[in-house]
């Protein structure tokens, strides 16, 4: 496969990127937050992408979805980084749907026509802590009659109270640090004894610390093998941390495209500042690391769509290269940008908030750093 | 299977019977690289079969076409070559400046007969080419180039000084930017080919921190070149050295890909320590060898990205700018990691357990890696005037 879109994935690229700038540009998402928009997102707008097939496109054809891959999901998805588009994308339509794909038919079957159809939302309960370690899952998920009973707590928990069903991942074998004996599970947003606090993060959008006390479910809720959701979780968080890289590479993008306009603008000592070498450098620098980033996040995917073992590593080496191009870019454009980047009537500040978020999503670039040097074994 | 799978199967038949053991050991010395040429000693004979079984192939240069000594092959074709001699480990069988560098200008701006002579004794690593670009007083600042090429009718005589001409003393012929003009700065210099062995030629070895001598200062006194070796049109010379450039640019990138190992780190293991839990002893250091790695995964999915836009023309045409500030950068940065994981061992420089000191010496070649071909500063210069469209630059 050349690392290039095909012809099929530029149109989706231009659709993706047409129907985001007027659909939900960054001033639709400044109106939330004005607003105190308690989901973060607008359900209208989650139907849209159900109406432009973009919540289909890692179902299967057999379930009328569109079929498609990686590569597809992270062409919308460096659109919605471009434009800050807030939407459930990223948590049910990739990471969700990538584990309900590894799940039985009747889980299918009930959610995956409300994904298609844009009114289905899921939320991914995995983080206990501030960090991303997902093998320290401690939440016990002990057998109780034909199913489960399930404790623990949860936190960034993304749009958790806006979620019909959140997909929770816990214990119900071995100890926290085991990658073995980790179930995942549907629970429903209406379960008792479940308890969804709701949060808003500097970015904006909403996110929920989870309890579970006690919370039963049923033996259809486990996706996957009981004990064996380690296998289900990797695909679930390769698909989230692909994603994530693909939105932070738009995050990154728009930011960098914001602030070389800027320099080709603003007038200092009777010049334009882009005149300068020193601003010069720094912009080319930046440049010279998006598309770095962007090929990274190109090969994980084309990688993962190919089924490829070597996708695990280059899913960490995208996501790692994109948190820190994306966060270069925005530092950097706030930075150029002078007072006014400092201004919360100023857009840049927004892509500085959301690449803090989305670094922090799924593991940051330490993390999967550090992930690296594991699978190399040093 | 479709064509392609078939071609993938062919060539993995065809190396697996004809590169010998030899040659699918990793690079050591420099004299493992086959760089061809007149006075080119094989190391071994297995250097020499290989040379030609793959000169008989075309695969020296398999992308050129079959009249210009290459193998014809398509873009998808070549990199499944590439991929296949990688996945054995083959070495290239042939280096040379003028697979990399001139060949590609040669393509672009011949002649049909500059094409058939000058390609075909690249391909079969007959005549080993260099460089004359730099001159003592014309650095980044290329195009203030004074050697010059007095008119005398069916030829022109050559005077003036190149300097960091790369193995000069080596080579056979030399590709020379030459001042035909001295009225106009741009469109007054032509691009000349002549034989090093021309009476008034000479090259004098230029040592450097490493200790090396991979350039040369090269004297030009009343060298004769006659008229029908110049490449493109008189006075045009810019747009063939322009054109060129790209090419060296992205041949030096290629450093940043490093020997092909996937990971820095695990090379280092050893010689840094583990702790009990098999990882590194030194936190930092690791921590700085994965943020390499991440690097260089990176990059070489970019090189990757790079060579596949070029070939189906949909990259900017000034990304091996890009290419090659991301790629030297890297470079530097790996053998600094490399000096820093071997410790006081890589500090030797004669001892025979050093292997008289490469590691020192690699490194510290490395650091003209952002010099050579334009600077880093002059590749962000580039890349913000043609590619970011930054005023003024």
């Amino acid at each position: 496969m050349p690392m290039f879109l095909n012809e099929d994935q530029a149109m989706l690229r231009d659709s993706a990127r047409e129907f985001l700038k007027t659909e939900a540009p960054v001033s639709h998402m400044r109106k939330l937050r004005d607003e105190g928009c308690k989901d973060g997102f607008r359900h209208a707008l989650w139907k849209q992408f159900g109406e432009m097939g973009f919540t289909g496109i890692l179902i299967g054809e057999d379930d009328g979805g569109l079929g498609l891959g990686h590569v597809e999901a992270g062409v919308v998805l460096e659109e919605i980084g471009r434009n800050l588009s807030p939407s459930p994308f990223l948590t049910t339509a990739v990471a969700g749907v990538s584990a309900l794909n590894h799940g039985g038919q009747h889980l299918k079957d009930k959610f995956f026509p409300g994904i298609l159809a844009g009114e289905t939302v899921l939320a991914l309960a995995i983080d206990e802590h501030a960090k991303h370690r997902p093998a320290q899952i401690a939440t016990k998920a002990e057998k109780s009659g034909n199913g489960f009973r399930l404790s623990g707590k949860k936190q960034f928990v993304v749009q958790g109270a806006s979620a019909d069903a959140l997909i929770v991942a816990a214990r119900t074998a071995g100890a926290p640090g085991e990658t073995d004996g980790i179930t995942l599970f549907v629970v429903d947003k209406d379960a008792a004894n479940l308890s969804i606090d709701n949060t808003r993060l500097v970015d904006s959008s909403m996110a929920a610390h989870v309890t579970l006390d006690g919370v039963e479910v049923d033996g259809d809720a486990v996706i996957g093998d009981v004990d064996n959701g380690w296998q289900v979780l990797s695909a679930l968080l390769k698909a989230g941390r692909a994603g994530s890289a693909a939105e932070l590479v738009g995050v990154g993008s728009g930011a960098m495209d914001m602030t070389v306009d800027y320099l080709k603008q603003r007038k200092q000592f009777g010049r334009l500042i882009g005149e300068f070498q020193a601003l010069q450098h720094r912009a080319a620098h930046l440049y010279s690391e998006m598309e770095i980033a962007r090929a990274a996040v190109l090969k994980a995917q084309q990688l993962l769509d190919e089924g490829q073992d070597s996708a695990d590593i280059f899913v960490s080496v995208a996501k790692a290269k994109a948190g820190r191009s994306a966060n270069l870019a925005v530092r950097e454009g706030v930075q150029m940008h002078g007072g006014i980047g400092m201004t919360d009537e100023y857009d840049i500040g927004f892509y500085m908030k959301r690449d803090r978020a989305l670094n922090e999503f799924m593991g940051d670039a330490n993390f999967h750093a550090g992930r690296v040097a594991e699978i190399f074994g040093y | 299977m479709s064509d392609l799978d078939q071609f993938r199967t062919e060539v993995r038949a065809w190396l697996e019977e004809n590169c010998p053991a030899e040659m699918r050991e990793p690079v050591r010395g420099d004299d493992d690289v086959c760089w061809g040429g007149r006075n080119w000693q094989f190391k071994n004979e297995a250097q020499k079969l290989w040379l030609e079984r793959c000169v008989a192939k075309g695969y020296t240069v398999p992308d050129w076409p079959k009249p210009y000594g290459g193998a014809g092959l398509s873009a998808a074709e070549t990199k499944i070559l590439r991929q296949e001699m990688a996945r054995i480990g083959a070495r290239p069988p042939l280096s040379s400046f003028g697979i990399w560098m001139l060949g590609p200008a040669l393509l672009h701006f011949g002649t049909e007969e500059q094409k058939v002579h000058y390609l075909n004794q690249i391909a079969r690593g007959e005549i080993r080419w260099c460089q004359g670009y730099s001159e003592p007083g014309s650095g980044s600042d290329l195009v203030s180039l004074q050697t010059y090429g007095e008119d005398k009718g069916d030829h022109w005589v050559v005077n003036g000084q190149k300097i960091w001409t790369s193995y000069a003393d080596k080579c056979d012929w030399i590709f020379c930017l030459v001042r035909t003009d001295k009225t106009n700065k741009y469109q007054g210099i032509s691009f000349l080919l002549f034989d090093m062995e021309t009476p008034g030629v000479t090259t004098k070895p230029i040592k450097l921190i490493s200790g090396n001598s991979p350039f040369c200062e090269t004297f030009f006194d009343n060298v004769v070149v006659p008229k029908h070796q110049i490449v493109g049109e008189l006075n045009r010379g810019w747009d063939v050295a322009k054109y060129l450039l790209g090419h060296e640019r992205e041949m030096i990138s290629g450093g940043g890909l490093g020997d092909g190992a996937p990971s820095l780190g695990a090379q280092l293991k050893n010689s840094i320590g583990t702790n009990g839990l098999g990882q590194l002893d030194d936190g930092i250091l690791r921590a700085e060898l994965a943020q390499f790695d991440v690097d260089a995964l990176a990059f070489k999915a970019m090189a990757e990205r790079f060579g596949d836009e070029m070939k189906a023309g949909k990259g900017h045409p000034a990304q091996p700018n890009m290419m090659k500030y991301a790629g030297t950068e890297l470079n530097k940065r790996r053998h600094e990691l490399v000096m820093a994981g071997n410790g006081s061992d890589a500090l030797e420089w004669e001892s025979e357990a050093s292997k008289g000191g490469a590691k020192a010496r690699n490194w510290l070649r490395t650091k003209a890696n952002s010099i050579e071909g334009g600077t880093s500063e002059v590749m962000l210069n580039v890349i913000s005037k043609r590619i970011l469209d930054l005023p003024g630059a």
